[in-house]
């Protein structure tokens, strides 16, 4: 039986999930979740994800939600742990920090910006907050100072090697990229031609587009 | 082999996140206090070892870390034996569930939980007065949290399953100093969480990390 993802592909969340399902190519099957009419808090998708959110996974019995945990789950299964590099603890290690970075940094000051540039007005009918998304702003430039000073030693965030912490980047890198902000990145060269690379990756580009076909249908 | 190095108050919860988890795999370790008065989190020398400038930071021989969960991850992945695996990476549902919990701790419970702890003890040794609505807002969050933990925790003796992982450590730090505020009778409606915060608080590791906490 096909893994599930439960959710919508323009989420970042569920798109994370998808691109590792891409990197590995195993079978999985899109379940969409229609969260503008309440969907991701009705019984059914809360018996998934006990938090009402999204994404959720199912393989067989099993049943996951959060999608860093979910994306690691499907890497080591289906042959994507390289991406991991699990066997070596000093590279392991390094995945991790960064992975945590992702989302405590990154994500966490890309997620009001997104939030206020596109759900407010495309799906709340209501006007962006510049104050939130100035000050949002202000403290992704504070992380892409550091970013750029890592991506100027090493090719990747981890180290050489391409990994998960890398392609968690890019959901939110996708949004700040088609969005009225993304003269941002000029300012950092390497984090800019880092962000290049990883949005070349094919399984990248493949979930890309599923997120922009969700979006042209709403 | 050199003791790894700790670097941070061993007041921070983040820090006795990392502590704990030492602790559990009886590994050596010295903690080397950051100065905040002082500024030192923002001096160049630690810098170095946390680029942004927060604690803890962390050094195994030449390896240099930051982020908590990701240093304990490490620790418990290098020392980890039959008997200390608490991980369970190798078994493919076993560390599914540990990350599940891990990130919900870190996602869901961290954000509700922490502004209580902020508010009722950071900002009084500030001189200042806690914000009692935005605790009030917290506490509602928690209720919703903790009807999740308590079903989770009804089925099952720890967060990730039948056994002890990091995902239940992992909520020691902030639990800890909740549990001295007035707010801790939020608990008392939730009997399996209750018993499962007894049973973590009841591990010699934890035991050893309170033991070194500064008093309240």
């Amino acid at each position: 039986m096909a893994m599930k993802v439960y959710g919508p592909a323009a989420s970042t969340n569920v798109a994370r999930v998808l691109v590792c399902l891409e990197e590995v190519g195993l079978d999985y099957e899109l379940v969409p979740v229609d969260m503008t009419k309440g969907e991701h808090k009705s019984p059914a998708h809360v018996s998934r994800n006990p938090f009402g959110q999204v994404p959720a996974f199912q393989d067989g019995d099993l049943i996951l939600s959060e999608s860093r945990a979910i994306s690691k789950y499907i890497l080591r299964k289906g042959g994507g742990s390289h991406l991991l590099r699990e066997g070596n603890l000093s590279e392991a290690a390094m995945v991790d920090v960064w992975l945590e970075v992702e989302s405590g940094q990154f994500d966490s000051a890309m997620s009001p910006i997104v939030f206020q540039c596109f759900v407010v007005p495309m799906f709340m009918g209501g006007t962006t907050d510049m104050k939130v998304v100035e000050e949002n702003l202000e403290k992704l430039k504070k992380s892409l100072e550091v970013y750029e000073a890592r991506l100027s030693r090493f090719k990747y965030l981890a180290g050489d090697f391409v990994s998960l912490a890398d392609i968690s980047h890019f959901p939110m890198a996708h949004y700040l990229l088609v969005g009225p902000h993304a003269s941002v990145i000029d300012a950092y060269p390497h984090v800019k031609a880092w962000i290049a690379d990883i949005m070349s990756r094919p399984s990248v580009k493949k979930v890309t587009e599923l997120m922009e076909a969700a979006i042209r249908m709403n | 082999m050199a003791p790894v190095k700790v670097f941070g108050p061993a007041m921070s919860t983040n820090v006795a996140r990392v502590l704990v988890c030492l602790e559990e795999v009886g590994a050596e370790y010295e903690v080397v206090d950051v100065d905040f008065d002082a500024g030192e989190h923002k001096r160049p020398e630690h810098l170095a070892r946390n680029p942004f400038g927060q604690t803890p930071a962390f050094q195994d021989g030449q390896l240099m870390l930051f982020e908590s969960r990701a240093i304990s991850r490490h620790v418990l992945r290098k020392y980890k034996t039959e008997e200390v695996n608490l991980l369970r990476e190798g078994n493919l549902q076993e560390s599914a569930l540990v990350d599940v919990w891990l990130d919900v701790e870190a996602h869901q419970y961290n954000p509700a939980i922490s502004p209580i702890i902020y508010q009722h003890y950071l900002i009084p040794m500030r001189g200042g007065t806690p914000d009692q609505k935005l605790i009030s807002k917290s506490m509602e969050k928690m209720k919703k949290l903790l009807d999740v933990y308590e079903a989770r925790l009804s089925k099952f003796k720890y967060l990730a399953g039948d056994f002890v992982s990091l995902a239940d450590l992992s909520h020691f730090p902030y639990t800890y100093y909740f549990m001295a505020t007035p707010y801790v009778s939020a608990f008392d409606s939730y009997p399996s969480v209750k018993a499962w915060w007894e049973s973590l608080m009841s591990r010699p590791a934890v035991q050893k990390v309170i033991s070194q906490l500064p008093k309240q």
